[in-house]
């Protein structure tokens, strides 16, 4: 099992409801091949910085998951036929990112939980 | 005037330039985080380049995740390839 963080940008013409449909669908894909999710932040209506399928807005979501190695090849496919989503990134996270995304969500307290997770 | 006295054209320097320091192995940070654009843009121009470790003082290994986090941010939308006037 590895930690991964997944970065998508939806397109901005999406409804709340879709995106919370989009959100759950990725999440219940990643459960159904055997990874778990850590943590999900949709952060919503963005401003990108250059267009993208000319269009200046996009909603951002990052989902922190852990999962096995072949995970993400599977999540790719499903990405790139998915017409909602714009762009999307996986990122593997090292020890230290772990232990700063932990630290980040619980406002400043260090991993304490680390033994008995 | 004194004999030994020396004069120069122009002033000598008398303060020392300071030292830099890497400031992540200065303040123990372990991780660059590509979606924290703020500390980011410590390490970019104007135009949105990255700034070499001679002037931002970085130590090589983390100027590499620097480096990364940049160029993730950038393909994500976060931060732009070329722009002007970004501070």
């Amino acid at each position: 099992m590895n930690s991964y963080e997944l970065m998508v940008i939806f397109t901005p013409v999406l409804s709340e409801e879709d995106f919370k449909a989009s959100q759950k669908k990725y999440a219940d894909l990643i459960a159904e091949l055997g990874g778990a999710t850590v943590h999900s932040n949709p952060w919503g209506l963005k401003s990108l910085a250059y267009p993208i399928q000319k269009k200046t807005t996009g909603i951002y979501w990052v989902l922190e998951f852990q999962g096995p190695s072949d995970i993400n090849e599977k999540l790719k496919i499903q990405m790139l036929r998915d017409e909602q989503i714009m762009r999307h990134m996986i990122t593997r996270l090292d020890k230290y990112a772990v232990e700063y995304n932990h630290v980040k969500r619980n406002g400043g307290f260090a991993m304490q939980d680390k033994i008995e997770a | 005037m004194a004999k030994n006295e020396i004069k120069y054209l122009t002033a000598i320097k008398q303060e020392k330039p300071r030292k830099k320091f890497c400031r992540f192995k200065k303040y123990g940070i372990k991780y660059v985080d590509y979606k924290d654009i703020e500390f980011l843009k410590k390490f970019i121009n104007e135009q949105g380049k990255l700034l070499p470790r001679r002037l931002s003082g970085n130590s090589l290994k983390y100027q590499r995740k620097v480096q990364d986090a940049v160029k993730k941010a950038r393909q994500m939308a976060l931060l732009p390839y070329v722009t002007d006037l970004l501070k």
